[in-house]
């Protein structure tokens, strides 16, 4: 019981930190509030412009979800940047010779990161109700969309955590950054994945960024729900969420704590 | 004196590399240890391994009587760590790291500031307290970096290369700090690569080479195992030879030649100057100087290792 109540008092420390450092970079905090705006306006309107949503309906209404879903993909590169850069620069050895709880390094990480997320995702809303966007499905579903969106991003943290100790170093992690772009794009946030050849449709569907998406468009009431004969995360995208969050905590929690201990 | 860090056989290897190969070494409680050796010789794996950041492939070690493996929260709870590499937080404030790693040492909040307090002003970082590290010198981060280590008054402070690439003014801080932490009872194991660095702070000092302890004592007893050189200056070139086979004669062994007008020969003990002296004036050998002296660590570093170059 001690030892748990150290590990928590030990990881709000750490999320104290992340929001120290935040405090001391006002700059940084300014284009992580501007980025999902830009990204409104740059998907929503300039490739907007030129885009059909398939069974018709409003881009930006089609794109919100996705860009929200790119915004929580976003926490994989974060943590992974923040945990590299304390591996490679001897902090992380500092905090694992001390008498704290290893675990703490991690869950510190992550629980900032959700924190970090909520203002982003914040800013992505106001400028999406801005765009044009609603949800139409009630309270109830919107809640729900929006409590997807944290649940992946949780799990998604802990996969940063794993590929920073992994890479241990920050110029690489730096370096890794714009492949994620890929990983968001090839997906049907920003279009549909119909008209893709066979094997990147494949994995467009199998993306769990695809899986997020749908399961906000459908949550949130906006267009381009796919139908028809669908790969199963996209038919069934709230449980495709679900189980991928919970695989990849499951693989990505043990994995980064056994790389602690090591 | 009582032992406060016990290593015995120890063994680690990464991949085809064996970084130790049955490391032995003893610390006495009160005392600064310097581990002595070239880059590559082991010294930050053997900190590692005492320090519960890698565990030993074999042997064991023990710290303040906690074996580092089996028992390694309590051997965190007595040592501290700083490195080569500052181990800060760059984007937050001197008194930020220190309060940030006071709490991870759990001490209560008002404990964790008045303690950064008190180290910030102790080791001359008051005044840049409140600017982001990322602004500091080099110096000022190993200062910085030293004593977050020192947060929870640890029983033993494992320096990892604490002055590496630091100009003298710094080095001279570091030091100066050491020896502060000595004084107030702190056990110090520091590794470095600099001679002159063991010499001025180290009780005792462990060579290491390829993995193990190649000798071991304080610089004293150390130098004397390679015992007093000789150096004679000619004053003409021309009696160079017969300096040489003078010295040849006295020492038993060939004498090296440098600068020209130099000759200088390990002796074996129990030689006077004043014999020396006379031997050359009977050979005719006009000699501009001729001195006994201690040898360096440098030397004995130099012919423990069958090195030939200097380490640093």
């Amino acid at each position: 019981m001690i030892r748990l109540r150290w590990a928590l008092a030990d990881g709000v420390t750490l999320v104290g930190r992340e929001f120290a450092r935040l405090r001391h970079d006002p700059g940084e905090i300014v284009a992580a509030l501007l980025f999902p705006a830009v990204m409104v306006v740059l998907f929503g309107y300039v490739f907007g412009s030129a885009i059909g949503v398939p069974g018709g309906g409003d881009y930006r209404e089609y794109l919100m979800p996705g860009l929200f879903a790119m915004v929580t993909f976003s926490s994989v590169t974060g943590v992974m940047t923040r945990t590299a850069a304390d591996a490679s620069r001897g902090v992380m050895d500092r905090f694992r010779s001390m008498p704290m709880a290893r675990s703490a390094v991690p869950f510190g990480q992550t629980g900032a990161d959700l924190l970090i997320g909520l203002p982003m995702l914040a800013v992505m809303v106001v400028a999406g109700l801005l765009a044009g966007w609603r949800p139409h499905l009630g309270p109830v579903a919107t809640a729900q969309a929006f409590l997807l969106m944290v649940v992946l991003r949780y799990a998604l943290s802990w996969v940063g955590v794993y590929a920073g100790l992994a890479v241990r170093d920050d110029r690489v992690a730096d370096a890794l950054v714009p492949l994620s772009l890929p990983v968001t794009m090839v997906s049907n946030a920003f279009v549909p994945t119909g008209g893709m050849p066979g094997w990147l449709r494949f994995l467009a569907d199998w993306n769990p960024v695809s899986a997020l998406t749908a399961a906000t468009r459908e949550l949130f009431g906006n267009p381009g729900v796919p139908a028809g004969d669908l790969a199963w995360p996209l038919a069934h995208p709230v449980a495709a969420v679900l189980l991928w969050s919970a695989a990849l905590l499951a693989v990505s929690v043990p994995l980064a704590l056994r790389a602690l201990s090591l | 004196m009582e032992s406060i860090v016990v290593a015995e056989g120890l063994h680690k290897s990464f991949g085809d590399v064996r970084a130790l190969r049955g490391l032995d070494l003893n610390v006495r409680r009160g005392t600064v240890c310097g581990v002595l050796g070239p880059n590559g010789a082991g010294k930050t794996t053997a900190v590692r391994v005492l320090a519960t950041l890698a565990a030993p492939d074999a042997g064991h070690a023990s710290v303040a009587g906690h074996d580092v493996v089996r028992e390694a929260a309590e051997v965190r709870a007595r040592i501290g760590l700083a490195g080569q590499y500052a181990a800060v937080d760059e984007k937050l404030t001197g008194r930020g790291n220190l309060r940030m790693f006071g709490r991870l040492s759990h001490l209560p909040r008002r404990e964790a500031h008045r303690r950064a307090d008190e180290l910030l002003d102790r080791f001359g970082l008051a005044d840049a307290a409140d600017r982001r590290v990322a602004g500091y010198s080099g110096g000022m981060r190993r200062r910085l970096d030293l004593i977050a280590s020192l947060v929870r008054r640890p029983e033993v402070l494992f320096l990892d290369e604490p002055t590496t690439g630091l100009d003298p003014r710094s080095r001279g801080e570091i030091w100066q700090a050491v020896r502060e932490l000595v004084a107030d009872g702190t056990t110090v194991l520091l590794t470095t690569q600099y001679l002159d660095e063991a010499d001025r702070l180290a009780d005792d000092v462990a060579v290491v080479d390829h993995g193990r302890v190649i000798a071991t004592g304080t610089p004293d007893e150390l130098k004397a195992t390679v015992g007093d050189r000789l150096d004679v200056v000619v004053e003409d070139p021309a009696d160079l030879p017969r300096a040489a086979a003078v010295l040849t004669g006295l020492a038993g062994a060939e004498p090296a030649v440098s600068g020209g007008d130099r000759v200088s020969v390990a002796l074996p003990g129990g030689l006077r100057l004043a014999g020396v002296v006379r031997e050359l004036d009977r050979a005719g050998v006009a000699a501009a100087d001729v001195r006994l002296r201690r040898p360096t660590l440098d030397e004995v570093f130099l012919r423990l290792t069958g090195r030939t170059e200097p380490v640093a």
